[in-house]
């Protein structure tokens, strides 16, 4: 049989493509179906948030951090407004931290109900996603009620909150709390311990430990590949140190530490502990205090810098903010989880078929404009 | 370790390359020579005494007659963070790149290069990121005059 | 007596365009072409509560086959070019719903640098839905309206 002469073949999975993550680009060299090199292009979505940031005032600011991350862009809003309190010393009423946590715990139930329903979409399985679009509507419900916004909320402003709870909201997040615990394993038992599911995803793109920090990975990525780390726990915000919650991390259960599967599951205990902390909340709820916002004119802080990260669904968010006395800022620097993210790609998906690509970039959970801003 | 005992090692060990240290920040900063960067960096990364295995943030900033480079490191075995900076010059803002020293840093640079212009000697694969390969200038400076077509498309609309 | 009363109930008569049109306007296969925050808007209308099938309306992922697009998001400088070639791709009659107000004219991102002030620079638009993101109500909305608009086309008269 003679030698059959083959070629490596480029292959461009476009800006527009069927996945859910957002419009990014991917030239692939594959021999057939295996990929020799996977080169992620970026920026079909840079809106230049970072530029915007020095020509809008401090307040004004807030509706573009919201469009940062807008699956999840109470979190977006909580870093910034954090950062800034702590460059202008404003400091936030009480009833107002437990506002924010309650509504930041909600958003990230439903960002981590858009991640797994969209890996499950992008694998195949068509059906989980619906189903978390339907939870994801009542949690909407619950955020319209209090903000009158269905994505991006702008409700976190700077010194508190926008709105106060209207009455009987609290008992609706615990109704809708107690019901979506018993719909986490109707989810376990449709997607995660199916055969086929387990199979895509098993040993998929493993990310060892030592990659993972020297790419600076966070949040539930890095999670998954065996680092026990969680800002909410180790570098407390917020009202986070009075609530008891545990960290999920990736122990290899159906193949090795670090795989997509690991990634999977981690984002589907995490909503269980978020459960538990909106739990909390209410239960500590103070309803004597009536501020929910500090009374700030306009913010000009004084001359200086600081860095500030919180814990967003999809890894840390940094806002470095350098500021020369007046109402704008010199200069806002915005580090999202998603990009790094994005920058591991290159390395993990060298020996994956293509159809592994696409498991990939959806386990990894990235959204496009965290990358580009 | 504090800020101020890291800072007292890097002074020790590097005593030409640490040129600047504020304390009085909300995080205390220490400014080194562009030339040093990768002695620092090296050092600051493989010492156990340090141990920053994570590049938390590297940010490029115009800041009038320098650019700069700043960047946030933090460690997992000690639980410390630390902030250096690097200033350069605006008519040739060149630095010794970290890409060799964390491989996070591999797309922060990329990033830095193209919006702000800092050229990083000794990256593997410096070119524009988030811009398209053909647009002239870079944006987050101070001085950038924002274009009114691209491609031959008109980008103005009737208020401006 | 006429025609029309001398048939059974089981007779419809109409004019070929109003069929034409009827059966156009029943199967509107859109792009599923969200850029950004818009797109989850439109995957939440494709969705349970707010369902765009009732309307014989399903997403295709390929601009071939459908007959829709729905710019969801916005139109950066970098993408700007690939969406025309998206809209050459696409077989007449086609029509282009822009939806949210980045694709209507720059939105809250006019002041940007590498940012498109509307989808317009580039593509005919039938139907703007203003918003930040729009309602699924008001993306159904815009739907009903260029089914209004294909009602009134008229194909044989050349």
């Amino acid at each position: 049989m003679a030698e059959i002469k083959t070629e490596e073949m480029v292959l461009n999975m476009g800006p527009h493509h069927p996945s859910t993550h957002g419009v990014l680009r991917f030239i692939l060299k594959t021999d057939g179906e295996i990929v020799h090199e996977c080169l992620p292009d970026v920026g079909y979505l840079h809106r230049s948030i970072e530029k915007i940031g020095e020509l809008m005032t401090f307040q004004g600011f807030v509706p573009y951090t919201d469009r940062v991350d807008y699956v999840a862009s109470m979190n977006s809003n909580l870093a910034y407004c954090t950062a800034v309190e702590k460059l202008a010393g404003i400091e936030v009423p009480r009833r107002a931290e437990f506002l924010r946590i309650l509504v930041c715990e909600l958003n990230r139930i439903s960002s981590h109900l858009i991640a797994v329903g969209a890996l499950a979409m992008d694998v195949g399985a068509v059906t989980p996603f619906p189903y978390a679009l339907r939870e994801r509507e009542r949690i909407n419900d619950l955020l319209e009620e209090v903000c009158g916004a269905r994505l991006t909320y702008n409700y976190i402003w700077i010194g508190g909150v926008s709105f106060d709870a209207t009455p009987g909201w609290l008992d609706k997040i615990l109704h809708f709390v107690e019901t979506f615990e018993n719909i986490i394993p109707e989810f376990n038992r449709l997607i995660s311990g199916n055969k086929i599911f387990v199979e895509r995803l098993r040993d998929v793109a493993i990310v060892p430990r030592e990659m993972a920090i020297d790419y600076s990975l966070s949040g539930p990525n890095l999670r998954a590949s065996g680092v026990d780390w969680d800002l909410r726990r180790d570098e407390p915000y917020s009202i986070y140190p009075e609530l008891e919650f545990d960290v999920p991390l990736g122990h290899g259960e159906c193949g090795t530490v670090g795989d997509s599967y690991d990634r999977f599951i981690v984002r589907v205990r995490e909503m269980e502990q978020s459960c538990r902390i909106l739990r909390q909340c209410i239960a500590k709820f103070p309803h004597d205090q009536p501020d929910f916002r500090a009374k700030v004119k306009t913010v000009k802080p004084p001359p200086g810098e600081v860095f500030v990260r919180t814990e967003a669904p999809r890894g840390e968010q940094g806002y470095y903010l350098i500021s020369d006395g007046t109402a704008k800022a010199s200069r806002v620097r915005i580090r999202t989880g998603s990009f790094t993210a994005m920058a591991i790609i290159e390395e993990i998906a060298v020996g994956c078929m293509i159809a592994d690509v696409i498991a990939i970039i959806a386990s990894l959970d990235v959204v496009a404009p965290e990358i580009d801003r | 370790m504090t800020p101020e005992e890291i800072h007292s090692l890097l002074a020790e060990t590097f005593p030409d390359d640490v040129l600047a240290w504020d304390p009085s920040a909300k995080d205390p900063f220490v400014v080194i020579r562009p030339d040093g960067t990768p002695g620092v960096m090296r050092f600051l990364k493989e010492d156990p005494r340090t141990a920053f295995d994570f590049l938390d943030n590297l940010s490029g900033v115009d800041l009038g007659e320098r650019l700069c480079v700043v960047y946030h490191l933090f460690s997992f075995a000690h639980r410390h963070r630390f902030v250096v900076k690097v200033e350069a010059r605006r008519d040739d803002p060149r630095v010794p790149t970290a890409a060799l020293i964390w491989r996070g840093a591999r797309w922060f640079e990329r990033e830095a290069y193209d919006l702000i212009g800092i050229q990083f000697v000794g990256h593997p694969d410096l070119r524009r990121i988030m811009l398209p390969d053909d647009w002239e200038g870079h944006p987050l400076r101070k001085d950038y005059v924002y274009p009114t077509h691209y491609a031959g498309i008109d980008n103005r609309r009737e208020y401006d | 007596m006429s025609l029309y009363r001398s048939m059974p109930d089981t007779v419809l008569t109409t004019t070929v365009d109003k069929l034409l049109n009827w059966s156009r306007l029943s199967s509107l296969w859109y792009l599923l072409f969200g850029l950004a925050c818009c797109a989850i808007e439109l995957m939440q209308t494709g969705g349970p509560r707010a369902d765009l099938d009732r309307f014989g309306s399903v997403p295709r992922a390929t601009p071939r086959q459908s007959d829709l697009i729905i710019i969801a998001g916005t139109i950066t400088l970098k993408m700007a070019t690939r969406i025309k070639l998206l809209y050459e791709q696409m077989p007449y009659p086609k029509y282009v719903i822009s939806m949210g107000s980045c694709s209507n004219s720059g939105g809250l991102f006019s002041y940007a640098y590498s940012v498109l002030r509307g989808i317009d620079k580039m593509i005919p638009v039938d139907v703007y839905i203003p918003g930040c993101p729009p309602r699924p109500e008001a993306l159904t909305e815009s739907l009903l309206a260029i089914q209004e608009q294909i009602k009134k086309e008229k194909f044989l008269v050349r």
